[in-house]
């Protein structure tokens, strides 16, 4: 409590603890990360494959999701933004690039850290592959991989010959 | 205005479990899909989506917009959600169909009670200024208020375990109960305090569960089931929310509430009362004026099982079931908010 300038003020600190649980559906995809693999999940309706598999169910056909399905390693960027801006806590040297990326056989994609090239170059249907950390800092999340680098083969074309609607 | 006639026509529910490795998703879509399959309709016919549920519960922000993945959202649906038990959405649901924009709704509610530590994330609801700051705990505050009736004459100690011993009993013949028991009163009354005067029975047990039930208008109701629970009064009252402001030994929400939704125009025969505290279902009967001739929570109530955010819409799913089955004609459902029965909704049903 302080009065300096006339005003009471309080700090009143809440926490509450909570045992979280993932599912059956996302703990596939967790143990898969803790192994280096990227499992995602398909709908056993309309067969897209979910890359994370979200809550466990396709919110399009209202179905639980069913088998494993590995993707990727290698992926596509499908849009990009180059953050230039600094902000609290920022520990990625500007400018760099955070790009939506469809792994191969997956039809969503999901956000991760483009490196290993200048920001200016990154585009769309750049083809990217993970940089994963070392063994003794993985855990169960994407943040065992460092980031993705360019592989140098030529862009994938986005559009028509993608499983995604 | 004239008020068009909406009826439950249609309800399903998860058993009790505690501790779920699912999340509120993987278990609110089998239940939205038994529901739908046991009405026989199509998820394209549900005019309105309306889901109750807490965030807090899930320590999560926005986690309710994830439940939108367990109704399917595509082609794009209308929905909303009450950040409040399942009873409440209905209430939306219920007004809704009340602009006549559409004729079918479905609510849904979900609370994994047991992922946190449901005392301390309740007491959260109170005043965040004076009284939340003190970190009273929800069962606490039940218990003070247990203790002003006790001083005041208005219930025995004896009463509350009656109360707990019948709803224990009653669980029997419930799936979806969680605690069941065949101890006398007395029994009861030889346990230990928990939280004096509160023994473990006056307290609910905290489960997880979901639930999801249809409303529809007029002759779409008569279609979907034999016997529709029409719903011929609905209110819902707010004490202040300053606890040394009201009286702890009687609910004035809930006796309005019940009066307007007019419950004494006829006589109930089945009344499902969301009451947490064994002491709570005795102020809401006085409040409400239920005599004798009520069978008071004949499912056990939410003392055997209470998923918190889905136990007040589990009131409305049991007592439209009990019309729906021809066992009563004139039933009230019930479903309470905040500490010591702050707010209180009232809906009277009945078939034809």
């Amino acid at each position: 409590m302080s009065e300096a300038d006339g005003l009471v003020r309080l700090r009143q600190p809440i926490g509450v603890t909570y045992n979280w649980s993932a599912g059956p559906n996302a703990t596939s995809h967790l143990a898969g990360l803790m192994n280096g693999k990227f499992v995602g999940k398909r709908c056993p309706s309309c067969a897209l494959v979910y890359f994370p598999p979200r809550n466990g169910v396709c919110p399009k056909c209202a179905k639980i999701l069913a088998g494993d399905v590995e993707v990727g390693p290698k992926g596509t960027i499908t849009t990009f933004c180059i953050v230039n801006v600094p902000f609290l806590g920022q520990k990625i040297k500007l400018p760099y690039v955070a790009a939506q990326i469809l792994l191969d056989g997956a039809d969503i994609s999901m956000q991760h850290l483009i490196q290993e090239c200048e920001a200016e170059d990154v585009r769309i249907g750049m083809r990217v592959e993970p940089v994963w950390k070392d063994k003794s800092e993985w855990g169960p999340s994407l943040e065992n991989i460092q980031h993705f680098r360019p592989t140098g083969e030529p862009d994938r074309v986005m559009g028509a010959e993608s499983g995604a609607s | 205005m004239a008020l068009r006639d909406i009826a439950i026509v249609g309800t399903a529910q998860r058993p009790s479990e505690m501790n779920s490795t699912f999340t509120s998703v993987e278990i609110l879509l089998p239940v939205i899909q038994q529901l739908l399959d046991k009405v026989g309709i199509e998820r394209s016919e549900i005019g309105f989506w309306c889901h109750g549920s807490c965030d807090y519960m899930s320590g999560q922000p926005f986690s309710f917009v994830s439940a939108v993945d367990a109704i399917g959202a595509w082609p794009p649906i209308i929905e909303s959600h009450v950040e409040a038990d399942g009873a409440f959405a209905l209430y939306e649901a219920w007004v809704k169909i009340q602009t006549g924009e559409v004729d079918v709704a479905l609510v849904f509610s979900n609370g994994k009670t047991t992922s946190g530590p449901i005392d301390q994330i309740l007491s959260l609801q109170t005043d965040p200024y004076m009284v939340a700051p003190l970190k009273p705990g929800f069962d606490a505050l039940a218990a003070l208020q247990a203790r002003a009736c006790l001083e005041a004459g208005v219930v025995t100690e004896r009463q509350m375990a009656e109360v707990a011993a019948r709803s224990r009993r009653d669980a029997h013949n419930n799936a979806i109960a969680f605690t069941k028991g065949n101890e006398s009163a007395d029994d009861l009354l030889a346990m230990p305090y928990t939280l004096n005067p509160l023994r473990a029975h006056d307290c609910a047990t905290p489960v997880d569960g979901c639930n999801a039930v249809v409303l529809a208008a007029g002759d779409v109701a008569r279609r979907l089931v034999e016997r529709p629970a029409w719903i011929r009064g609905i209110d819902h009252r707010i004490d202040t929310q300053r606890l040394g402001a009201r009286s702890m030994i009687e609910s004035s929400s809930a006796a309005i509430a019940a009066q307007k939704a007019g419950v004494a125009k006829d006589r109930i025969d089945v009344a499902e009362l969301h009451a947490p505290y064994t002491h709570q279902e005795l102020l809401l009967r006085n409040a409400m004026g239920l005599g004798e001739s009520t069978h008071i929570n004949p499912s056990g109530g939410a003392l055997v099982a209470n998923p918190a955010m889905a136990a007040g819409l589990a009131r409305f799913a049991e007592a439209a079931e009990s019309i729906f089955a021809g066992s009563a004609d004139r039933v009230l459902a019930h479903c309470t908010s905040g500490p010591m029965l702050q707010q209180n909704l009232v809906c009277v049903m009945e078939g034809e």
